[in-house]
């Protein structure tokens, strides 16, 4: 079986910015967006030619809003790159929604496509939270999304949901967490919200809860999500068993993966790059990188222990030819005695450690 | 150029308050006189130090001939010696007035004589020098001309209704002060057949030539070849070149003789053997005693300097040694912190030279420093009848061996406008002032004495009093004596850990309001960990303040999207880096950081 390659399809475009987003995204009119897609398209095709050796294994459409572009676009975006590329007929195919963009017409060419999963921004069930995000749909705009999404055949979906949100408190996002799982999601994605500089909600204002408020809506995603059947099989991500996102997966395995569109990220044969993002330029690399040693080892261990299943000793020892020992045996053994590294034939976060990994994903960067 | 007439030259200043505009004046008179053309003059000649100009202040004491045809017909030779303005170089600018025959007062239009203005002219009335007023900034729209003229005459008691009206910066009424300077100024006395007794003002380093010397021959004559002596320090010398200043170079001559301004080189290696206000004379033909006024400078403030890395230990103690060479009032001595590791135990002449000399360490030597909050000299009185001058507060004796302890107390000069009297009394009371009196100068100002100690106005004096007489009062101290007084030693406890280089010695009325605000200051630097830090200030064992860093429950990136890896290391790389810049005392990480902001205790208001 060839190597399995992920690509990633990045839409700029959004209806509305979202006050906290500070993702390549924004709003813009149909014929920049037709444009767009035209060079995209393109992109596909000349690229394509590189990754012969490869079978698609995962495609993932992100943006923006993906679903902003009318969906024979994204057909024909998909169509392009089954064209162009060897796609396994396993590939998990997922699109990025927001309620109150798509309709049940387009869910149905999605999925008539080949589009085999959905995920759904929802971020919150509560109307004023929903608003002060700057979000544009509503909580009813979300139930009819989903149970459209539902009607046509999705029968892998994931929910975006955020807690720590301005003015939030435990009982709202109770509430939203409540009614997120009454509709048997396979996958949800909970976020706590960070204020990014050069967001509009870093210049505001903010009544965000306290930390301990914080740390109960944190512990609290777990145990009901546990108890609904969802494993936290990544720092952020919890699935019905089976259902974890092969793309996201792959990511944080270190697996190739090509994006396409501006802005967009690639890594293949440890050389990484990204795309310029930039409307006029879309196809166009910079940062092109090519990973040392160190460097991957450094990758290997803070992406792998992203996961809760962690990162393998004979894993490690295999790829790099030299045992993990000899790399990271002090910061190991330090992150053991503080409780917060599992030091097994696995190496995992134990439940404090996830709470505190970038201060332990840190500790894996070479001096 | 031997051959000079004594009586066309003519040796003068420019004193002022700061900001009115005296290296600007310095600069046009340069200008006027043709020595560079426009294009050739960089704002401020005279300030040639980077940081000089960047802060407009004068550090060390620069100076410049010029050659002016006057009025009547006759070319004069004339020596501006540049001042340093701050309070903390009084010394060198007692010793750079002893070399002048006069001085220019600089006062500004606007706002008329400030504190360091009397401060200034006193110290130049004092060394007999002929002073006449230039009033400077009559171009701004609340120049006062007139008003500033009167002042003057009621303040300082000369003659000022004749004053040139100028500005400096617009290079207005420049003549009228070259023509007065020849007029006011009178030529220098003394006798080139006399012994050789010259004043040495300044003096500086230069990797080729060795020590050169900046002075002013009194008497006699001095040129190649001669052997000199420097009566104070006992150091002896042959000089191998004699000269004066253009502006910027120096430029050799054959000799020097009475009356005149110029520099010696004489291969001497060490700044230290010739000291400023020290006297040079002919070791074959010596004066019978040396000029008056040599004192030999003692630094007023210490602290503890750290490289940031402490591998470039050996780097600071290189810079610290080349800046010694230009700058003899630096003081240092090697010393170890368990928190900070090697360093040095720095003296220096007041808080701004100590700046000084840290930003310069800095940017000229490339070095990042650690520096510990700034303490005086106590003097401390053992049972057994010894003293022991204490500079650092780790080496205080135990309580049970100390019998009393002194402070250094300075007597103050603050000039104010009477609406701000209350609230700068106010102050001067928080910081254990003592109220000696109060002089109107005017309706509207007046001058207040206060004896202060010299550990109260180090911290943030200056800037209290900036902040609550909205930047009007200026500040002008010297050192009085020491006097005994109720000290004690605040330590700081770091999750239970001492850390030397926070130790402090402070009265103890002030100790518990000390101590809480530095729990409060170090509490916001300190950044959370693993496990909760408590942070304690303690006075002999006994905790008087305590605050806690909570643990860090939550440090995690949640979102890591559409496969940008490297945006998220790049978090991580500054999350480490960050890391490398703190201290570790125990197992809590102090940012460097924090170190120095305890420096700067906000003061109410």
């Amino acid at each position: 079986m060839s190597n399995g390659l992920g690509i990633y399809i990045h839409i700029p475009f959004c209806v509305k910015k979202c006050l906290y987003c500070d993702f390549l995204s924004a709003p813009a009119k149909l014929p920049v967006q037709e444009e767009y897609v035209k060079k995209l398209l393109s992109e596909i095709e000349q690229e394509s030619v590189k990754y012969r050796v490869y079978s698609v294994d995962t495609i993932f459409f992100g943006g923006g809003t993906p679903s902003v572009l009318p969906p024979e676009w994204i057909v024909q975006i998909l169509k392009k790159i089954q064209e162009c590329f060897f796609v396994r007929n396993t590939a998990e195919i997922t699109i990025e929604v927001n309620p109150g963009t798509v309709s049940e017409q387009a869910l149905y060419m999605y999925r008539n496509a080949g589009i085999n999963r959905l995920s759904i921004g929802l971020q919150s069930f509560q109307e004023k939270e929903l608003k002060y995000l700057g979000r544009i749909h509503t909580p009813e705009q979300f139930l009819d999304t989903f149970s459209c999404a539902r009607k046509v055949g999705f029968t892998n979906i994931n929910v975006d949901i955020m807690s720590a949100l301005p003015e939030q408190t435990m009982s709202d996002y109770r509430n939203t967490v409540e009614k997120v799982l009454e509709l048997r999601p396979e996958h949800v994605s909970a976020y706590s919200l960070i204020v990014e500089e050069g967001t509009p909600f870093y210049e505001m204002q903010l009544n965000l809860p306290d930390e301990d408020v914080d740390r109960q809506m944190y512990q609290y995603t777990e145990r009901i999500l546990n108890a609904y059947g969802y494993e936290r099989y990544e720092i952020s991500n919890y699935a019905k068993p089976g259902y974890e996102c092969r793309h996201n997966v792959a990511y944080w395995r270190r697996l190739p993966y090509v994006g396409f569109g501006i802005g967009a990220a690639s890594m293949v044969d440890n050389v990484r790059w990204k795309n310029v993002d930039d409307l006029e330029c879309v196809g166009e690399k910079e940062n092109i990188q090519k990973l040392t040693k160190e460097e991957q080892m450094e990758e290997f261990m803070f992406l792998g222990l992203r996961m809760t299943k962690g990162v393998s000793r004979q894993e490690f020892h295999e790829q790099f030819q030299v045992p993990i020992e000899d790399i990271y045996g002090k910061v190991l053994s330090k992150m053991e005695q503080l409780e917060l590294l599992e030091n097994g034939d696995w190496i995992r976060l134990t439940r404090k450690g996830l709470d505190v990994s970038n201060y332990v994903m840190s500790e894996f960067l070479i001096d | 150029m031997s051959n000079i007439d004594q009586s066309k030259i003519r040796n003068f200043c420019i004193v002022a308050h700061i900001d009115h505009g005296k290296s600007t004046l310095a600069d046009r008179i340069i200008e006027k006189t043709g020595l560079l053309t426009s294009r050739e003059m960089q704002a401020q000649v005279l300030d040639n130090m980077e940081l000089e100009r960047e802060r407009g202040i004068t550090i060390k004491a620069q100076t410049v001939r010029i050659v002016y045809r006057a009025n009547d017909g006759e070319e004069y030779i004339f020596n501006l010696i540049d001042t340093p303005g701050h309070v903390d170089f009084n010394y060198e600018v007692s010793r750079s007035l002893a070399a002048c025959d006069g001085a220019i007062l600089v006062v500004d239009a606007a706002q008329g004589i400030e504190a360091q203005t009397l401060a200034n002219v006193y110290l130049a009335l004092d060394h007999d020098l002929d002073v006449f007023p230039v009033i400077n900034k009559i171009d701004l729209p609340s120049a006062e001309p007139q008003r500033v003229m009167d002042e003057i005459e009621d303040v300082i008691g000369i003659e000022a209704q004749d004053a040139p009206l100028i500005s400096a910066k617009n290079g207005i009424g420049i003549e009228e002060v070259l023509e007065q300077i020849v007029h006011k100024i009178p030529a220098p006395k003394g006798s080139a057949d006399n012994p050789l007794q010259a004043l040495i003002f300044d003096s500086l380093y230069d990797s080729y030539k060795g020590v050169i010397v900046f002075c002013r021959i009194m008497e006699g004559r001095v040129s190649k070849g001669t052997k000199i002596k420097m009566m104070a320090t006992g150091a002896s010398a042959e000089v191998v070149e004699v000269g004066y200043f253009g502006a910027g170079q120096f430029i050799p001559c054959d000799e020097l003789s009475a009356g005149m301004v110029g520099y010696i080189t004489a291969s001497i290696k060490n700044v230290k053997d010739t000291a400023v206000g020290d006297t040079i004379t002919d070791i074959q033909n010596p004066c019978s005693e040396p000029l008056p006024g040599y004192k030999k400078v003692n630094s007023m403030v210490y602290c503890g300097m750290y490289p940031a890395d402490g591998a470039k230990y050996p780097d600071l103690r290189d810079a610290l040694e080349k800046l010694q060479l230009n700058d003899a009032a630096l003081q240092y001595e090697p010393e170890t912190s368990i928190a900070l590791g090697f360093g040095f135990r720095c003296g220096f002449l007041g808080l701004l030279h100590l700046e000084i000399i840290q930003e310069r360490l800095e940017r000229e030597y490339n070095l990042d420093l650690v520096t510990t909050a700034p303490g005086v000299v106590y003097k401390v009185h053992k049972n057994n009848g010894e003293v022991i001058e204490l500079t650092n507060p780790s080496n205080l004796p135990d309580p049970t061996e100390i019998e009393y302890m002194e402070e250094p107390i300075v007597s103050a000069e603050i000039m104010v406008t009477t609406e701000f009297i209350g609230s700068i009394m106010e102050l001067c009371q928080e910081r254990r002032g003592r109220y000696l009196g109060m002089e109107y100068m005017e309706e509207t100002r007046a001058v207040l004495r206060y004896e202060l100690p010299l550990n109260e106005i180090i911290y943030d004096f200056f800037d209290a009093l900036k902040s609550r007489s909205r930047g009007y009062a200026s500040f002008d101290y010297e050192l009085k004596g020491y006097e005994q007084s109720e000290l004690v030693k605040l330590d700081i406890l770091i999750n239970r850990e001492e850390v030397d280089a926070l130790s402090f010695i402070v009265h103890k009325d002030s100790a518990y309001d000390r101590g809480r605000k530095m729990c409060e200051k170090l509490k916001d630097e300190i950044p959370r960990h693993l496990f909760e830090i408590p942070i304690q200030a303690a006075v002999g064992g006994k905790i008087i303040a305590r605050e806690t860093v909570k643990a860090m429950r939550k440090d995690v990136l949640a979102k890591c999207y559409g496969g940008d890896i490297t945006r998220k290391k790049k978090l991580l790389e500054k999350q480490k880096e960050g890391k490398k810049r703190m201290r570790q005392i125990g197992n809590v990480e102090i940012p460097q950081k924090a170190f120095m902001s305890v420096l700067k205790l906000d003061d109410k208001k």
